[in-house]
């Protein structure tokens, strides 16, 4: 709504720039221009008073921000219960997600859990079966981290060819967030692990009782039982009051609603594990438990959603890089589809398994643009192009896409997903 | 003096990093009862599987009476809810049908997802019996079983599913793309083509297009009119919409809101419904029967618009009570509402939808 509002605002402000810089060449001397109505006229925020504290207890961005927000795309999936939206990247910088914009993926709907009905439970081949209280869990020592969270099926609509027009539904399905957690080694500790522990089994209070098979390794390594992201409590649709945060790998398994732990000797082979979540091969084979998220980044501004609105001269181009195997310490973009590269401008923490931001800076001469970012992760793995995705994968893999994506950037700044030679 | 010093360096340990600890002395001992409640996965060996059994044809009428109406009748699926059977040798194909019979591995796996989540708004509301029956009718849909087929939990595991054996372990870290490599930064190529755009494709989601084009608009071009990828049929009043004169009871509109939770894996109200599996809602009340726009209403409701029926409370409670009763053939799933005061309620929220 406010963008409809915003687009010819933005436009206005466009022409008027175009117009001043048009006359400015004409002439050595500065013609004398309309004087800016922004500071000539007395606004009424100026003058007026504004909201007493109290106005908004629970604060909200700017009713000039109402265009901020996740999206659906609705011929995805059946019906928008078990379904997905997608967190708007483009109208974000830094590496934090807000809590409000994180993405949504359910599998039976957000469930709305009473905390103080909440238990976890962990049970099978431990020496105590145990059930935990909140209060239990926010009892043990805690940890924060930061973390990516990326769906498998992030950009699984582009195998077969340019899709969708923006970042947030080519590469939304992510999100970034600090967790305040307990190590899941704690837990399992205190259950006490039996010699013959070689898997997990997490599993969500839901309607869709998720769960997945989840190696010991992993849970002991670097796992958290998380009930604050960003610092306030998990949101519901995140998993209000307890989740799993398995760092690096694929978001499915951060099993939301946490509600048991079963240990056991062997995999389940859940219908999350075989029917969905396995990546089928051309020769009609398929991988399973492709668990780590492959290292991948994306040019976030411009992009179609979020064009050049200015006329060539200095030019921003920035973008996201995470890996689940580690940090981004270099990311390379072109502006001319790939002849030649720049190495990008790194900035911001970086966190291992956590988004990192890039950004590179150029005098734009106003000539199209084809744009790409190509990150290169800590243990010296090389963000792939498409091409070279698909000759080792075939196009029916759905998941783990992480193939270079092309922006083209016309004349008018406007941005355009497509493919390249 | 040994003692002293191992009390003392646990001690230490602890304040130090916690972390490393044996027991924090926090929780309880879960009850059998309790982990019983919960534990109900299943795994390949037969691990989990609870006693029963269950007959193909059995599980045909059950399957026809509660997960049809997204399955459809043979497990081919209805709209986009998941196909569950066809597919053979399609896995190599351009559009594979990934299968109970195509694609899952283990048959384990159909038991423990149907028991844990199925059907979809009614979680774990199966007996283990029907359970076995689903099972035994899915198998028989994929032409796996004959018609005189009981799976039992003793003859379970003796089932093997074709594609066992069409998947392996990940090991993506072996393939090329995976090699350590020098990138090129400089003259890396001649000559770059466009070879694919989204906008020839053109399915990206409304609203950012609606924008767009108002965008483009307000630069005054004459735009060329896009025609949508996906017509969405928003249900129109199809009568006269009735003038309702009785008030309305918002705290029995607030609990049918809840109520309606029940429905709402089928039906859609409000400004932005749209046909699902059931048909839109809004303005039903004293409406005719089976005249939303759009949607694929059964031979039995069909009859009912014949009739002249109209959704008046006193149908509608009824219908609402068992409506499989007041309607014989309906395709709706659903159970009914057994309480009366989830009727009186739901009706009060649909009357809202109403006006």
């Amino acid at each position: 709504m406010s963008e409809r509002l915003k687009s010819p605002t933005r436009r206005n402000l466009l022409k008027g720039g175009a117009l001043m810089g048009g006359a400015a060449l004409t002439g050595a001397a500065l013609p004398a221009r309309a004087d800016d109505p922004a500071i000539t006229n007395l606004q009424p925020w100026m003058q007026e008073l504004g909201d007493g504290v109290d106005a908004m207890p629970y604060g909200m961005p700017s009713k000039y921000e109402a265009h901020v927000k996740r999206r659906t795309v609705e011929w995805l999936t059946a019906d928008n219960v078990s379904s997905i939206n997608f967190t708007p990247l483009h109208e974000l910088d830094g590496i934090i997600t807000p809590n409000g914009l994180c993405f949504e993926r359910h599998h039976g709907g957000a469930a709305h859990i009473d905390p103080a009905q909440h238990r976890l439970m962990i049970n099978g081949l431990v020496d105590k079966e145990l059930v935990f209280t909140m209060e239990d869990i926010m009892r043990f020592p805690r940890e924060n981290r930061v973390y990516f969270l990326e769906c498998a099926a992030n950009s699984g609509m582009e195998w077969r060819g340019a899709q969708l027009n923006g970042c947030q539904f080519t590469h939304g399905m992510i999100h970034n967030v600090m967790y305040t957690g307990v190590p899941l080694r704690l837990l399992l500790e205190e259950a006490g692990l039996k010699t013959n522990a070689k898997w997990l089994m997490p599993e969500g209070a839901d309607a869709s009782a998720m769960t997945r098979s989840i190696p010991i390794h992993k849970a002991l390594d670097d796992c958290l039982v998380a009930f604050k992201m960003n610092g306030e409590a998990l949101r519901p649709e995140q998993g209000y009051p307890l989740r799993l945060v398995v760092p690096g790998w694929e978001g499915n398994m951060w099993i939301k609603w946490l509600r048991r732990i079963e240990v056991g000797d062997e995999p389940w082979h859940h219908r999350e594990e075989t029917s969905k979540y396995t990546d089928l091969m051309e020769n009609g084979k398929a991988r399973r438990f492709t668990w780590e998220m492959d290292c991948k980044s994306i040019i976030t501004n411009p992009s179609p959603q979020a064009p050049i609105l200015h006329k060539s001269g200095h030019t921003i181009i920035t973008g996201l890089a995470w890996s689940g195997r580690g940090t981004i310490p270099r990311v390379d973009v072109t502006l001319d589809g790939g002849k030649n590269w720049h190495v990008a401008r790194m900035d911001g923490p970086s966190f291992d398994k956590s988004m990192h931001r890039f950004y590179f800076e150029f005098d734009w001469d106003g000539s199209p643009l084809l744009l790409q970012s190509r990150a290169h992760d800590s243990t010296g793995y090389v963000q792939p192009t498409k091409d070279e995705l698909r000759a080792v994968r075939g196009e029916n893999s759905i998941y783990h896409n992480n193939g270079i994506h092309t922006w083209y950037v016309g004349k008018d700044g406007e941005a355009e997903n497509v493919e390249i030679s | 003096m040994l003692k002293f010093l191992s009390v003392l360096a646990t001690g230490t340990l602890l304040l130090t990093t916690a972390a490393t600890a044996g027991s924090f002395n926090l929780g309880r001992a879960a009850t059998p009862a309790e982990v019983a409640s919960w534990n109900i996965d299943v795994r390949p060996d037969g691990q989990g599987l609870p006693d029963g059994r269950g007959t193909v044809e059995q599980g045909e009428e059950i399957f026809g009476e509660r997960c049809a109406v997204c399955h459809g009748d043979f497990a081919e699926g209805v709209d986009r809810w998941p196909v569950l059977s066809g597919g053979a040798d399609t896995l190599t194909s351009d559009r594979p049908v990934k299968t109970i019979g195509s694609y899952w591995p283990y048959l384990s796996t159909v038991f423990d997802y149907v028991n844990r989540a199925m059907p979809f708004g009614e979680a774990q509301s199966l007996q283990p019996d029907e359970v076995y029956a689903i099972t035994a009718f899915l198998l028989y849909a994929n032409d796996l079983v004959d018609d005189d087929f009981e799976l039992s939990k003793e003859n379970f595991t003796s089932v093997r599913l074709p594609n066992e054996d069409g998947f392996y372990m990940d090991d993506r870290e072996d393939s090329p793309v995976f090699k350590k490599r020098d990138v090129c930064m400089k003259d890396c190529k001649s000559e770059v083509k466009i070879t694919a755009r989204a906008q020839v494709l053109d399915v990206t989601p409304e609203e950012t297009k609606a924008a767009q084009e108002e965008a483009a608009a307000s630069e005054v071009q004459e735009t060329e009119q896009v025609t949508k990828a996906e017509p969405a049929p928003v249900a129109e009043p199809a009568t006269e919409p009735v003038s309702v004169v009785a008030s309305l009871d918002e705290e029995l509109v607030t609990k049918g809101a809840k109520v309606f939770k029940k429905c709402k894996a089928c039906h859609q109200v409000g400004e932005a419904a749209k046909n699902k599996v059931g048909p839109v809602l809004n303005g039903i009340i004293d409406q005719q029967a089976a005249v939303v726009t759009g949607f694929k209403y059964s031979k039995a409701m069909k009859k009912l618009n014949g009739d002249g029926l109209v959704w008046s409370n006193e149908n509608l409670d009824a219908f609402l009570k068992k409506p499989k009763k007041f309607v014989k053939g309906t395709k709706m799933s659903f159970a009914g509402l057994k309480k009366e005061k989830d009727r009186e309620a739901i009706i009060e929220f649909l009357r809202k939808h109403s006006q």
